[in-house]
């Protein structure tokens, strides 16, 4: 009894486990700074002495190069630096279209699985299980060669109301030309839009007060498309339209969406939708049973208990391998290298890397890049998944 | 895969010991073969044969570098390379030389660390376009789709072109020889450009050629040569004089089937290249009958070129630029003195 309350024995400094642990950690890290810096410097030395470039000059020098996709203006005239953002906004566009559709695709297909009805089930198991099972390259060359071979050339286009036209350079669609006041149509999507999130809150609370519901779905929607369009007849449609024509070789003018870009979604999209509809069936499938009868004991109807019972609790078991789907599709679309389309690998870490020699910074920036990317993407989806955590009440 | 090459040269040169650069000489003696960059499948300049055996003009000339070190054309290992790993390869170390129809610049050369040997092969770019298209001019080529090879001057020249004559087109850039040439054939491009040697070679690779056509103009220069590092002159040296041993022995009537007799031969030249007279193969780390083993192993500049584009090959490729000089072309070798 005594020992314990006189003060703790001492134990020398180097067998105390918080400084022992400290000094561990101190020292790791010195060799991994150290390690790094050596390996640098000598990269550098050795760099040097073969002749290479080591600095980031080459970014502010001409790229020489045309690329055939780009969201940005850009020239043969433009700097590598520009090739850059030109390859990262091509690579951010099919990965977030590719996530966006790989969702709606793979929780569909995930549903369907559990589906009641024996063909439907049959199918989505027939998608999944080839889909998954087949290398991504092969479907992607498979997709490029599929898309593209049967494909008209330009001057015997597919033609939908000689405005839409398909052929093997790509789908080309007219562009809308905003003019004068259509400023005010933008104002009255951001109206609609502020006007149907006051009304979630409006009907949250009064279900919250009185248990009432309010009915938001069909007026939001209203709210959000109606009220632009109502603004957009009423300034006398400031819309034009630069309607694709054909022109020597070629159709010119309008937008288009190249085939390279078609099969890399598709092939993206499709992939990782067979994954995600795996995780998808396994997170309906891990809430119990005794949740769903609970439900229906409450006396909710089928609807309600899955939008209110099911989903919620399958979405925590959802979400974290979701992520890492998001993370392999972002990764994947550097396959864009394969068909021709021009992604940050192929432009910066194919082309201006060849035409260069900067190879060390440009896959160091590149690499980066990718990282940055991911990290950004499972923060989001961290953010989310606390929100759909358990929360202990 | 496409980008270990890269990731291979950032680990090189990372951790690599500052010491490694040591004479390219004495490691591909101590290996006992020369590790060459080359075509993954060119026909006429580089590719493997069906029973795997290298063929092509840049094959020969690696074999030409064996026979001068070991005497034995077959010591030579060969490393596919498409053109947008080529140089990665050799800065780091993978390759010992370059040896894939590769254009001489000024920016690959200072700008990357290389030095290029003499040009093998003059050439300069071309397009190949659809007959039914019924162009007959690169000048009415404009608003049409262009299949070209990323990380190829091709890439850079089709811009100039199109930049200079205020036409506009768009390229579809792919990182292989075969995806290029198929995107082209399936009709996602109207025209394939690339070296002229290259486009007739490229075209047997259509579903029928005969319904394309290689359109008259050269728009640019195009030197093809060996590269290496830059930092071993006696490495340089090596695969510059290969060429120019092949090159005086076609000047000097010497080929692969009459050396043996040459070596009587009273012309001081013939006796110097041969290594009769004088010991010319010292300066260079090799062996008094170098340029012998060159010759009776591979042959003079023009038979290789014969064998392998010219009139006994399918390519049937006119000397033109890369006659001698004696007969108006540019093929010209210092003397061996
Ligand atoms: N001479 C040009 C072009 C050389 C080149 O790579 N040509 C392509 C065009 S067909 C080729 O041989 N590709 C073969 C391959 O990578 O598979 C250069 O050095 O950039």
């Amino acid at each position: 009894m005594s020992a314990q309350t006189s003060a703790p024995p001492r134990i020398s400094f180097w067998n105390d486990p918080f400084w022992r642990g400290l000094i561990f950690q101190a020292a790791l890290a010195l060799f991994v700074i150290a390690l790094i810096w050596g390996a640098w410097s000598n990269a550098l030395d050795n760099m040097a002495r073969r002749g290479i470039p080591t600095d980031f000059s080459f970014w502010n020098k001409p790229a020489s190069f045309d690329i055939n996709q780009s969201l940005i203006s850009y020239s043969a005239a433009s700097e590598n630096g520009r090739a850059f953002w030109v390859g990262l906004l091509n690579t951010l566009l099919v990965a977030a279209i590719g996530v966006v559709l790989s969702t709606i695709v793979g929780f569909a297909v995930g549903a369907a699985r559990l589906s009641k009805s024996w063909l439907v089930a049959k199918l989505a198991t027939i998608y999944v299980e080839t889909i998954r099972n087949v290398p991504l390259l092969l479907q992607l060359l498979f997709w490029y060669n599929a898309v593209l071979k049967p494909l008209p050339a330009p001057r015997n286009s597919v033609s939908i109301f000689n405005t839409l036209f398909l052929n093997n350079r790509g789908l080309f669609m007219p562009q809308p030309l905003p003019q004068a006041g259509f400023g005010a149509v933008w104002l009255a999507l951001a109206a609609g839009i502020a006007a149907a999130l006051a009304l979630r809150f409006y009907a949250r609370k009064r279900q919250r007060e009185t248990g009432a519901q309010t009915p938001v779905g069909p007026l939001s929607v209203a709210l959000i498309i109606g009220l632009p369009l109502i603004v957009y007849f009423m300034a006398g449609r400031p819309l034009a339209f630069d309607i694709p024509k054909l022109k020597g070789f070629n159709f010119d003018g309008g937008m288009r969406l190249t085939p390279e870009f078609v099969a890399l979604e598709l092939g993206l999209t499709l992939y990782t939708a067979s994954f995600i509809a795996e995780i998808v069936r396994a997170g309906i499938l891990a809430v119990p049973k005794g949740q769903s009868e609970a439900a229906a004991a409450l006396g909710l109807r089928p609807g309600p208990t899955r939008k209110l019972v099911i989903v919620p609790q399958a979405m925590r078991v959802i979400i974290p391998p979701l992520t890492s789907q998001y993370l392999n599709l972002i990764k994947n679309s550097s396959l864009a290298v394969f068909i021709g389309y021009p992604d940050l690998v192929q432009v910066f870490a194919g082309t201006v890397l060849n035409n260069t020699g900067a190879a060390v910074q440009i896959i160091c920036i590149t690499m980066a890049v990718y990282l940055f990317i991911s990290l950004v993407t499972s923060f989001a989806m961290n953010l989310y998944n606390k929100r759909m955590a358990l929360k202990e009440r | 895969m496409k980008n270990s090459v890269s990731l291979a040269l950032l680990f090189a040169v990372a951790f690599a010991a500052p010491s490694l650069a040591g004479p390219t000489l004495d490691q591909v003696k101590k290996r006992d073969s020369l590790v060459c960059g080359s075509n993954p499948g060119l026909a006429g300049f580089g590719l493997p044969d069906d029973k795997g055996q290298w063929t092509g003009f840049d094959v020969e000339f690696c074999r030409a570098v064996a026979s001068a070190i070991f005497n034995d054309p077959k010591k030579v290992r060969f490393v596919p390379l498409t053109a947008k790993d080529r140089f990665t390869a050799l800065q780091s170390g993978e390759i010992d030389v370059l040896s894939r129809n590769t254009t001489w610049t000024q920016s690959r050369e200072v700008g990357q660390g290389f030095e290029f040997g003499p040009v093998t092969y003059y050439d300069g770019q071309g397009f190949l376009v659809r007959k039914k298209l019924n162009v007959s001019s690169a000048l009415e080529l404009s608003g049409a789709s262009i299949c070209v090879q990323q990380g190829t001057t091709s890439e850079l020249n089709l811009a100039d072109y199109f930049r200079t004559h205020d036409m506009k087109y768009e390229p579809v850039a792919f990182a292989t020889a075969d995806e290029t040439i198929k995107a082209y054939d399936t009709g996602r491009c109207d025209v394939f450009t690339t070296d002229m040697s290259q486009a007739y070679a490229e075209r047997s690779k259509t579903a029928n050629p005969d319904d394309h056509i290689v359109l008259p103009e050269v728009i640019s220069k195009e030197p093809l040569g060996p590269a290496v590092r830059q930092g071993d002159d006696q490495w340089f040296n090596i695969v510059k004089w290969t060429h120019y041993a092949m090159v005086q022995a076609e000047e000097l009537n010497v080929n692969s089937k009459n050396v043996d007799e040459k070596l009587k031969d009273p012309n001081p030249e013939v006796k110097r290249l041969l290594g009769v007279e004088g010991n010319f193969g010292e300066g260079l780390g090799l062996t008094q009958d170098w340029a012998y083993r060159i010759i009776k192993n591979v042959g003079n500049y023009g038979e290789v070129f014969e064998r392998n584009l010219g009139d006994s090959s399918k390519l049937k490729i006119k000397r033109g630029l890369n006659a001698l000089w004696t007969n108006k072309g540019l093929q010209y070798s210092p003397p061996v003195r």
